[in-house]
């Protein structure tokens, strides 16, 4: 389970969280949406700990996350994954290299044994046998699809998502959506989601909230979301131009 | 204006502040990572190649040129005075106190020290560096750690390496051109030079490798603002681990000269 409760971060002088409270329930896929810049992301960052939280705190599995030791936060890592907007591939590293990145400095198993989870892994995103291949020669879906197995690969608890289906086709959009909702259906994984697709985040998500102004203003089911009559959410999901999110920037025109 | 000339003036002292300290805090983090197991010696293995074994062509080249120039211009005064034989004291002091050295240590801060803060500037706008924390691995450990016992390592040999070349190089223009014997020159080398001379120039070249990896990964750790902030960051890193190199032998020298004359 997560749960943060309270969180506030700013960057010099630009509150990005400003005491947000959100739930993620163990096994649940939980999709926020948002604005580009309202700091989707640095929430992400923040749950895995790469950020510390200027106040509030971040829970997982009961544990904080900004106090715990160097040993404590090694070991909750290797439960939580997380999947980059741009991938993040190691550049000096092959496909193998990456994704059983983990694997090979953490673990005990043998090369055989690394090297099947590995294809394991290529295999569930539908990218079986580009082992030998660098990040430079893959196209940009099929970064993401190996930073997805590179997450995957290490059977974690928790993965977190920054924008997975962004800049893929949508095909390859869809075959990441199946792969979410099927990690989410057989392994129980907890996932928290990112994204501004909705046709994405309606099909992967059990809770939808959204954030807004550094807070979430909204959290609720797919089918709630989209019927609800909040008109901040409604401008969002419906993609207007016109509207309260908007209504600032009509204002200086 | 003179308000403007001030800001700015304190801006630039406190970003200075803001990079020492910055400096520090990485000093004290790789210090306690080097000495805590495991250790990458693959990686240690392959930082030297690139630090030591590829950098041997440039050095070779610039310590041959040292020698050519130094043993020339030496020689133009001393046979003015008609002291040619001490040419070779001289240049031997001066390459193996100072100019082996400084001279592999700004060669080195120029092409290892640069790319160092490329590559993992590179790294920290594409969220690489992000990426092995999630995946549980320390990036000083990883990154940091493995260039900082390479460059510690492998400037000293460097620079034993461009004494031997800057030597040989004064040793030709003097032979050949100066009308000095070779086994005047020989003896006139070996004899002004003492064990501790050489050990002051190692050891200096040790210093000037860890700042090297200090400063290089510093600023490729703090790269922000894409393609711009990695041109930038290089740019410093080269800038700062000049100055850094010669404020260190600048302290060196001095602490030498006064604790062990």
């Amino acid at each position: 389970m997560i749960e943060i409760q309270n969180l506030s971060k700013k960057f010099n002088n630009n509150l990005v969280l400003d005491g947000l409270s959100l739930d993620v329930a163990t096994g649940q896929t939980c999709v926020i949406i948002g604005r580009s810049g309202c700091g989707k992301s640095v929430l992400l960052k923040t749950i895995v700990g790469l950020l510390k939280p200027d106040a509030g705190r971040v829970l997982v599995e009961g544990k904080e996350v900004g106090k715990l030791q160097e040993l404590e936060l090694v070991a909750l890592r290797s439960k939580i994954s997380m999947v980059f907007q741009g991938g993040a591939l190691f550049d000096s590293m092959d496909v193998t290299e990456n994704v059983g990145f983990s694997l090979l400095e953490h673990t005990h198993l043998n090369r055989k044994e690394i090297l099947g989870r590995v294809e394991e892994s290529l295999s569930l995103v539908g990218l079986g046998g580009i082992g030998n291949l660098m990040p430079s020669e893959l196209s940009g879906g099929m970064k993401k699809r190996v930073a997805l197995a590179r997450a995957i690969c290490i059977r974690p608890e928790i993965i977190l998502y920054d924008e997975p289906t962004t800049g893929v086709d949508p095909i390859t959009g869809d075959s990441i959506n199946e792969l979410i909702r099927s990690l989410h259906d057989k392994l129980q994984v907890t996932s928290v989601v990112v994204t501004h697709d909705m046709k994405s985040a309606y099909h992967i998500a059990d809770k939808i909230a959204m954030m807004y102004k550094g807070k979430i203003i909204l959290e609720g089911a797919p089918d709630e979301i989209q019927k609800t009559q909040d008109p901040v959410v409604h401008q969002f999901i419906n993609g207007l131009s016109k509207g309260p999110i908007t209504e600032i920037v009509d204002t200086f025109k | 204006m003179f308000n403007l000339f001030f800001m700015d003036l304190g801006r630039k002292v406190l970003s200075f502040m803001y990079f020492l300290g910055g400096l520090a805090s990485l000093t004290g983090q790789t210090a306690y990572q080097t000495f805590k197991p495991p250790y990458k010696y693959d990686h240690i293995i392959e930082q030297s190649k690139k630090a030591g074994y590829d950098s041997l062509p440039i050095v070779s080249v610039v310590a041959l040129f040292i020698g050519f120039i130094f043993a020339l211009q030496f020689g133009y005064f001393m046979q003015r005075i008609g002291s040619e034989m001490y040419i070779a004291s001289l240049v031997a002091l001066a390459i193996v106190r100072e100019l082996g050295p400084v001279i592999t240590a700004l060669i080195v801060a120029g092409r290892v020290g640069a790319a160092n803060t490329a590559e993992l500037g590179s790294m920290q706008v594409t969220e690489q560096i992000d990426a092995l924390e999630t995946l549980a691995t320390n990036p000083v450990k990883y990154l940091v750690v493995p260039r900082f016992v390479a460059l510690g390592f492998m400037l000293p040999l460097l620079t034993l390496y461009a004494n031997l070349v800057g030597i040989a190089g004064s040793y030709l223009i003097c032979v050949f051109k100066l009308g000095i014997t070779s086994s005047m020159y020989r003896n006139m080398t070996f004899s002004a030079l003492l064990h501790k001379d050489l050990f002051t120039g190692l050891f200096k070249a040790w210093i000037f490798g860890m700042v090297i990896a200090l400063v290089s990964c510093y600023e490729g750790f703090n790269v922000e603002g894409g393609a711009v902030g990695v041109g930038r960051a290089t740019t410093r890193s080269v800038v700062f681990s000049f100055l850094m190199i010669l404020a260190a032998d600048c302290i060196i020298t001095a602490l030498f000269y006064f604790i062990f004359p």
